[in-house]
């Protein structure tokens, strides 16, 4: 492989992260999904080995290429990497990506492993090469995120040669008459695949159990395998087309069949559809959120499955909900917001944390870059009674990823919202990966930065503020002047990098604060911004009254060890209670 | 029907982000996989990075298929922190090992005054798990040694007793994953810890 790219997005991240230790293979964070299969497109079609990673929702912003990439076919292998991400862990909607491959037409490989993970994207290079098509490789959580022992190969270069071919140029340039010519190449292929699949040494066929059979792929597999190891098994590696011989022997050498699917029934439909008749499928196994192995269990065991015994009730306990990081420039921006009683349209990344108690001051979250389109949206429906109040929140690598073209519409269109970029210098929420804002490359090489209030008015927006996120009165003056603006607003917040940061720290002014306990009234005041360092606990008798007399049911404390000194808080407490800590 | 004698030995660790049970969770990789074992390991965590609970399910046998433990099937509970070990009981098997960290990290909800911790964790284990309950004052002791954030590595120090490997060998093992400056206090942690179950 010569060239990989990727957007970050759980559970997929860490394909890419890991890439960037081979010298041999150019590796890029690209701006989007939709980028980075163009880029991974033009190398392939230049000849080169190339592939494309990201989550499931990923593949909708990059669908538009993709499409139609199955019909221009490749030169040099193209993989594309898809993680789903069952029970939706992280992310906004729980697709099931297996449909693309039928939608598209291309093969799609699945998983099950890490060293299948080794072994098909080897050979999801070569089908690409020998049929002339992009290969989908779905990946999903409990692959993507555990770790097994992996047996290497040796690397081995393509033997398709470098350049492009006048001659062959139709081939790529999908206008009508093209099209019509590559058309009927995308079934003939759709054909020899399906030969191909009954080949295909990822698809395995295990007879023990002659009465019970289950046909199964990735995770699932091994959920099942490992809750029921005396089942025969045909174990799909590749989810599309299906191998039909392998198949028909399958259910001539069981009994009864059961097929296991993780999502929609994807299998079960078109085994249906080949006319066989299956024992259970999705009658039994949930068509929603991610198999486990109790759950594979109870679902086909039915009224004979013991369930554990429960010592102790797990909803009775305090959850631990995701939170900001203490100090993160996200939640002063959010208080203010709530303060101002903004129309909040979030995006996605930690700042969707917002919309979390005590904070609770988002409106939606839909997808990557969708704020800023739904506030001017909102705006051009509300008319002046929205004035005053609508905005998008957008981080800085959801911005560059999809922000920039309502952002110009807004303006063309004379639209009102606000537009706030917090800028945390980093693509935070997936772990810290650069983006064409932050000035370096997924190898940590210096490169190009995106300025973004330059960027703004280069698009045609006159009002372009900056603010420190964490002066909250200012922050706060800012956001109203541009919200009661008439006309579209960008505010970029600055110096408040992501507390998680290596390269880019803020420098607080103190090392932490405190509680000055006599005079803190336990007005909870400070709670409301759901900070992990601050507490409150309930005074007895002895301690209910503040040194100046005022009666109190409790005092707040900080948790030190936890504080980085941010001073929220301290701006926030009307009676002077929270006070610098010294080193 | 024949029966399935591929035995697996199931290791929840839980705690909470930046606690560490993903080194000590990779220590443990290093020592099953070095003695050929096949090992899953897996983690599980939410959207935040920091305060969040985390889980590693570690798995190891001759031949190891779900990266996922079967609810109910633990081996070991190895916790380092008393809430999260307590959210796990349910998971753990009857004759099942439990090693709690004696240590409290309280969630916002009880930082807010809406909830109370869970009082008595250790009672409840030992009421279920007698003898099996080993509670290991890991933050004391590793901050007797200077560190406070190699409690982890004094959790693995007390969990390795329950195998046969020498101390050697997972000594080899967390060199290998730490760096060289703070092999002198990490070794000294696991070595405390061993003693301390």
């Amino acid at each position: 492989m010569k060239v990989a790219t990727a957007y970050p997005g759980t559970p997929s991240s860490e394909i890419l992260q890991e890439m960037t230790q081979y010298k041999e293979v150019y590796a890029e964070w690209s701006p989007n999904e939709k980028v980075a299969v163009e880029v991974a497109a033009g190398a392939a079609v230049a000849g080169a080995r190339a592939m494309a990673s990201m989550k499931h929702v990923g593949l909708n912003v990059a669908s538009d290429p993709f499409m139609t990439l199955a019909y221009t076919g490749i030169k040099g292998g193209l993989v594309i990497i898809v993680c789903d991400d069952p029970f939706v862990h992280s992310s906004q909607n729980e697709q099931d990506s297996r449909n693309w491959a039928r939608f598209a037409k291309v093969p799609m490989f699945e998983p099950g492993d890490a060293q299948e993970c080794h072994d098909f994207v080897k050979l999801a290079f070569d089908v690409s090469e020998k049929f002339d098509t992009p290969v989908l490789i779905r990946g999903e959580t409990r692959v993507c995120h555990a770790d097994s022992p992996v047996v290497l190969g040796e690397r081995k270069e393509s033997a398709v040669p470098l350049g492009l071919d006048p001659k062959t140029a139709p081939k790529y340039v999908m206008v009508p008459a093209n099209v019509r010519v590559r058309r009927p190449i995308v079934e003939q292929r759709m054909k020899k695949l399906e030969a191909f699949a009954d080949k295909f040494k990822g698809n395995k066929m295990e007879i023990h159990d002659r009465n019970i059979g289950v046909i199964t792929s990735g995770a699932a597999y091994m959920y099942t395998k490992d809750v029921f190891p005396n089942y025969s098994y045909l174990k799909l590696g590749m989810v599309w087309p299906l191998p039909k011989k392998m198949l028909a022997d399958f259910f001539k050498k069981v009994k009864k069949v059961i097929i296991v699917e993780e999502l929609d029934p994807f299998l079960e439909t078109e085994i249906k559809a080949l006319g066989y008749k299956i024992w259970h499928g999705k009658d039994l196994v949930p068509t929603m959120f991610e198999l486990t192995p109790e759950i594979v269990e109870k679902s086909l065991k039915g009224k004979t499955y013991k369930a554990p015994k429960v010592r102790v009730k797990p909803e009775d306990l305090p959850r631990r909900p995701p939170n900001m990081c203490p100090g993160c420039s996200h939640r002063a921006l959010f208080y203010s917001l709530k303060k101002l009683g903004a129309y909040v349209f979030g995006d996605i990344g930690c700042y969707t944390l917002g919309v979390a108690p005590p904070l609770q001051a988002l409106h939606s979250c839909v997808c990557m870059g969708a704020s800023i389109g739904e506030a001017f949206g909102a705006g051009k429906a509300l008319g002046q009674e929205g004035l005053g109040k609508v905005c998008a929140v957008i981080g800085d690598s959801t911005f560059l990823h999809g922000g920039v073209p309502p952002l110009m519409d807004t303006v063309y269109n004379k639209g009102y919202s606000t537009t706030i970029i917090c800028d945390n210098r980093i693509t935070g929420m997936t772990g810290l990966q650069e983006h064409p804002g932050t000035g370096y490359t997924a190898a940590g090489e210096p490169a190009n930065m995106v300025n973004y209030p330059d960027l703004a008015r280069a698009l045609g927006i006159k009002n372009v503020r900056t603010v420190d996120p964490y002066n909250v009165a200012e922050t706060m003056e800012v956001i109203r002047e541009e919200l009661n603006r008439d006309e579209a607003s960008v505010i970029v917040t600055e110096n408040g990098p992501c507390m998680l940061h290596r390269r880019e720290k803020r420098k607080f002014q103190y090392p932490y604060y405190q509680i000055d306990v006599e005079t803190c009234r336990g007005c909870k005041a400070c709670l409301e911004i759901g900070c992990p360092a601050i507490s409150w606990q309930e005074v007895s008798e002895a301690d209910s009254m503040t040194k100046d007399g005022k009666k109190r049911k409790g005092v707040v404390s900080i948790n030190r060890s936890v504080c980085p000194g941010c001073g929220l808080c301290h701006q926030i407490c009307k009676f002077e209670a929270i006070v610098p800590g010294q080193a | 029907m024949k029966t399935n004698n591929n035995v697996v030995t199931n290791v929840l660790l839980s705690g909470v982000g930046g606690q560490g049970t993903i080194l000590a969770s990779n220590i443990l990789t290093e020592v099953f996989l070095g003695a050929g074992y096949d090992v899953k390991k897996s983690e599980v965590h939410g959207m935040a990075q920091r305060g969040g609970d985390v889980t590693t399910h570690f798995r190891f046998g001759k031949k190891v298929y779900s990266p996922l433990i079967k609810y109910g099937d633990v081996d070991f509970l190895v916790s380092f922190e008393e809430l999260e070990a307590l959210r796990y009981i349910n998971w753990v098997k009857d004759d099942g090992k439990v090693i709690i960290n004696e240590q409290q990290v309280l969630p916002p909800a009880v930082n807010l005054g809406l909830a109370v911790y869970p009082p008595n964790v250790e009672e409840t284990f030992k009421k279920f798990f007698k003898e099996n309950v080993h509670v290991i004052k890991g933050q004391d002791i590793a901050l007797k040694l200077g560190d406070v954030r190699a409690a982890n590595v004094v959790l693995v120090g007390a969990f390795s007793n329950f195998f046969k490997f020498k101390e050697e060998t997972w000594i080899e093992a967390l060199t290998a994953l730490l760096p060289k400056k703070i092999h002198e206090l990490n070794i000294a942690a696991f070595k405390e810890g061993r003693k301390a179950l």
